[in-house]
């Protein structure tokens, strides 16, 4: 509470703060409507994203967004320990943008629901322009509670809550390259394991050597990650960007996230752009592919998301901007179509599927995804 | 991790409360802002695709956060 307590005086002196040289403005009106497909590790997800803001009035911003991913999954997880299924995840967020002098003040709220978790979020933040601008600082609080469900348990209910406080300067440092530095921290309090997965441990009585019984996880998580990007104008049009994001946890996740991209305007309103993404993580303390024996641990995990692992993503995407001088009420529009290729390596995660193997020889697990999102943009 | 968040917290304090008492000026004037202006240098091009992809690795990836937005459930269970 602390914590809470000097973000919301921080809030009250940046909200009290004279104006700087130039005026501060709105989010720019605009429509999008997207569909995305992820493909990968026998699971697929797809569905429509709708983003919509408009101005209302002098000092208002409306925005609201629509989103749904319809999930099909015979992941490895599933077709080891569970049988393949589908279901629907709906979210939708509202949110108003206030102008006052040079300051931004933000509020939204985002609702998801799947048939056995429901996710509530409350959001706020406040942006202030300093020094004509050239820097923007952003400080922010997200309170958020979900509910969880089993499908096979209708009596099972448990909660989590979470805290999200964040601090963000965006930097003009030339004529030609701005850079921002972000910092979040997040905590968890409640049920935090996947009511689904199972861990593993040796059985010497079992055909195949090993057994499995539930997860479980600690009730508390504290996390940390700051950021740096920027993004560089080269000499022609082009723009040149890159970041790296550390992050580290109270579970013991340490990881760094590592991109740089390209965006190249070419002729009749067409833009090129590629991505280079690299991720590396170290495993949760309580992370093993195979424990000794049942209750090993006071905490066992085996989601392959708290392993150690790395992922590498490369994208290839191009945007045609089809109105750019005007059409009725649409400013400009465009087409975009981006696709990412992206390969998971566990180090330490195996793939059960191998028959034959002793428990803890068996090949460990890879595969790669497809990610497309086709989206078209309006201005207005 | 709550010492270093209000570390964080109190320099930008200071960076802030030196903003309304200093004669910083900007070094980069409005006119010479034409680079920066153009659209392919916004941090953020594209809001609905930057939200996906975000809940695309949050699903997969023990990380989270540290991007410059504030969010909220992921719902991924």
């Amino acid at each position: 509470m602390m914590i809470a307590r000097h973000l919301a005086r921080l809030l009250v002196v940046l909200a009290l703060l004279p104006g700087a040289v130039l005026a501060t403005v709105l989010p720019e009106d605009r429509a999008d409507v997207l569909y995305h497909r992820y493909e990968g590790g026998g699971v697929t997800i797809d569905g429509p994203s709708v983003l919509l803001r408009k101005q209302v009035g002098k000092s208002f911003s409306l925005s609201a967004n629509y989103y749904l991913d319809m999930v099909s999954s015979a992941s490895i997880d599933v077709v080891t320990t569970a049988s393949p299924y589908t279901e629907e995840r709906k979210q939708g967020s509202l949110g108003v943008t206030y102008l006052y002098g040079n300051t931004l003040l933000n509020a939204g709220y985002t609702r998801s629901d799947e048939s056995d978790y429901a996710a509530n979020s409350l959001n706020f933040s406040v942006s202030q322009d300093l020094f004509g601008q050239m820097t923007t600082v952003t400080l922010g609080y997200a309170l958020g509670w979900d509910e969880v469900g089993k499908s096979n348990d209708s009596e099972f209910r448990r909660e989590v809550d979470r805290q999200q406080y964040s601090l963000s300067v965006t930097q003009i440092v030339t004529r030609s390259l701005i850079m921002s530095f972000a910092f979040d921290a997040i905590t968890d309090e409640g049920f935090l394991n996947n009511p689904y997965r199972s861990v593993r441990f040796l059985a010497a009585d079992q055909p195949a050597g090993y057994q499995f019984e539930p997860e479980v996880y600690p009730n508390t998580r504290t996390s940390g990650a700051g950021s740096i990007t920027a993004r560089y104008r080269l000499p022609w049009r082009a723009a040149l960007h890159g970041s790296y994001r550390y992050f580290s946890d109270t579970w013991g996740i340490e990881s760094h996230t590592g991109e740089i991209g390209y965006v190249h305007p070419w002729k009749h309103g067409i833009t090129f752009s590629t991505r280079y993404r690299y991720y590396t993580q170290e495993q949760a303390d309580f992370y093993a592919d195979l424990f000794p024996r049942s209750g090993a641990q006071n905490f066992m995990g085996r989601d392959k998301e708290l392993s150690t692992f790395e992922s590498a993503t490369i994208r290839a995407g191009v945007s045609w901007e089809f109105v750019s001088d005007g059409w009725s009420v649409v400013e400009k529009g465009s087409l975009n179509l981006f696709w990412d290729r992206i390969r998971f390596d566990y180090e330490n995660f195996r793939d059960l599927r191998v028959t034959g193997a002793a428990p803890g020889e068996e090949p460990l697990y890879g595969f790669d995804a497809d990610v497309v999102q086709l989206f078209v943009s309006f201005w207005f | 991790m709550k010492k270093t968040l209000i570390r964080t917290a109190a320099a930008c304090a200071v960076l802030v409360a030196t903003a309304g008492c200093s004669s910083i000026e900007p070094w980069v004037k409005p006119y010479e802002r034409d680079h920066l202006a153009d659209p392919i240098m916004a941090l953020d091009m594209h809001p609905v695709a930057t939200a996906y992809e975000m809940h695309v690795w949050d699903a997969r990836e023990g990380a989270r956060g540290g991007t410059g937005g504030a969010g909220g459930g992921c719902g991924c269970n």
